[in-house]
């Protein structure tokens, strides 16, 4: 199972990589393997705004529909448009082209609250 | 990952080797999938796929009214079911609501051997029973499903396969027939059934043999790209051919004539559990169609979605998925009277929007039969 260094993780298995104001999201490598194949992906508006916890968009499975939620408050300010035709790139590469949403971040201070790799780690061993 | 209980089949271990993720099914602990459900339904439309359905029921009713037992429980025509022809059916309640559908295997004079769903078995047990004491038929009903292994091999490739290693001659084993005869040296019940839309064989056999020949048709059909299949692609596989699933397109509040399963009904052959419904339903029409959508925009349906015509709710999802081998997104919807006209657009509520979706002719995929171009 790979986890990144420089991510920093919620309980539901979202990721999200900040750089200054800036957050990248997607879902772990973890989420994707226990969906099994992505068919469909539903990404929010650029411009919409959502608080931690919130959930942002959907990622569909062959057999489900799962909600996929936000880490850390923000507005949205690009959304990967390339899932929308290949979702499979979330199963093939989580952390890379398999990112979902940028937002700009409400309240940075919120980062403290996530995960970082090894408190991921260690909850998924627990699972 | 902690709700792991439930029965085990006679293969739990070999799924775990073969990495499997295993869900609970029915009562079942059982593989959802192995490599992906995209990879084994690709399989076995293009190759072969072995799928472990020990969780199936088997229920034996023998005796003299055995015959007249089944033609009561069954819509169908019990004495179609002769010598070696399998029949499908539904099996109704007095109101025309479905108890299960299940294979009817006439095993010779006397006997017959009723393949059922298996979240259903105990139910479908106490059913026949009762119906059999309020008849005062004279039968034995035994619940074999603990002493049979049922794998399904499915597929183009499956004969080729499967015929190496029997020595029933395949070729003449007709589609929905059975035989029995020897596969890797043990005694089974063949049968060319299955539930992918694809040609295949459904094996019984005795469970104390299950891995081994599990392990023998894998290893035999390497070759040709044979690859262990879990219940994930057989429910795609099985949504593409439109063939239905109990709790789904079936099930006590949906008769078989509203699942579009009318064929199967036979009021003709005589009384029956639910014939005045369903002969009526036959006649003049039921109340709900089940129908084929094909979603034309992005989004897939999922079973308990609305379906709407305008502002009106006309009817709800039954089951919905990605189509692989469509490239679409497709459902099963039951529908009101009037809303099941092909070319009739309709509306997926899917998350709080509506989605436009078109009813089309079922199946959604029906395989090239061999010879016919």
């Amino acid at each position: 199972m790979h986890i990144p260094e420089d991510l920093l993780y919620t309980a539901e298995h979202e990721w999200v990589k900040i750089s200054g104001n800036r957050g990248r999201i997607g879902i772990t490598d973890y989420a994707q393997e226990s969906l099994g194949d992505i068919v469909f992906v539903e990404l929010p508006q650029v411009g919409a705004e959502f608080k931690a916890g919130d959930a942002f968009g959907v990622v569909e499975s062959v057999k489900s529909a799962s909600d996929v939620y936000l880490p850390i408050s923000g507005k949205v300010v690009a959304v990967n448009e390339e899932l929308l035709d290949a979702p499979q790139l979330i199963n093939q590469d989580p952390y890379g082209q398999g990112w979902m949403i940028e937002i700009e971040l409400t309240d940075p201070q919120e980062a403290e609250k996530l995960l970082d790799a090894s408190a991921y780690l260690k909850l998924l061993e627990e699972e | 990952m902690s709700d792991r209980e439930g029965k085990r089949t006679p293969l739990y271990e070999e799924h775990l080797e073969a990495g499997a993720r295993m869900v609970e099914f029915g009562g079942w602990i059982m593989p959802v999938q192995y490599a992906g459900i995209l990879e084994e339904h690709r399989a076995v439309r293009t190759r072969a796929g072995l799928f472990d359905v020990s969780h199936m029921g088997e229920i034996e009713i023998r005796g003299p009214d055995a015959f007249r037992l089944v033609q009561r429980l069954i819509s169908n025509d019990a004495s179609l079911a002769k010598g070696d022809r399998v029949i499908y059916s539904p099996m109704c309640y007095p109101d025309g609501g479905t108890v299960d559908d299940i294979l009817v295997y006439p095993q010779g004079e006397d006997k017959f051997l009723l393949v059922v769903n298996a979240a259903n078995t105990a139910k479908d047990l106490e059913w026949i029973q009762e119906q059999a004491e309020d008849m005062g038929a004279d039968v034995a009903i035994t619940d074999l499903s603990p002493a049979t292994v049922q794998l399904a091999l499915q597929g183009p490739e499956a004969e080729a396969i499967l015929q190496p290693l029997t020595d029933v001659n395949l070729g003449d084993l007709g589609y929905y027939r059975w035989t029995r005869g020897r596969v890797q040296g043990t005694q089974c019940l063949i049968s060319r059934t299955g539930y992918t839309g694809e040609d295949g064989f459904e094996l019984y056999l005795d469970p104390a043999e299950g891995p081994r020949m599990w392990r023998g048709l894998l290893e035999a059909g390497r070759d040709r790209g044979v690859v262990p299949c879990g219940l994930g692609a057989r429910d795609v596989l099985r949504l593409e051919a439109a063939l239905p699933l109990y709790g789904h397109e079936l099930g006590p509040h949906i008769t078989p004539v509203e699942a579009g399963l009318g064929r199967f009904v036979r009021p003709e052959k005589g009384e029956f559990n639910g014939r005045e419904v369903l002969k009526q339903q036959k006649e003049v029409g039921a109340p709900r169609s089940l129908v084929g959508l094909v979603m034309l925009g992005r989004g897939i349906p999922r079973q308990d979605y609305p379906v709407s015509r305008g502002d009106n709710v006309v009817g709800r999802v039954t089951s919905g998925s990605h189509a692989p081998v469509l490239g679409k997104n497709i459902a099963l919807a039951l529908v009101e009277k009037g809303y099941a006209q092909e070319g009739e657009e309709l509306t997926v509520n899917i998350r709080g929007r509506e989605h436009s979706a078109r009813v089309v002719p079922l199946p959604f995929y029906s395989r090239k039969k061999k010879g016919v171009s």
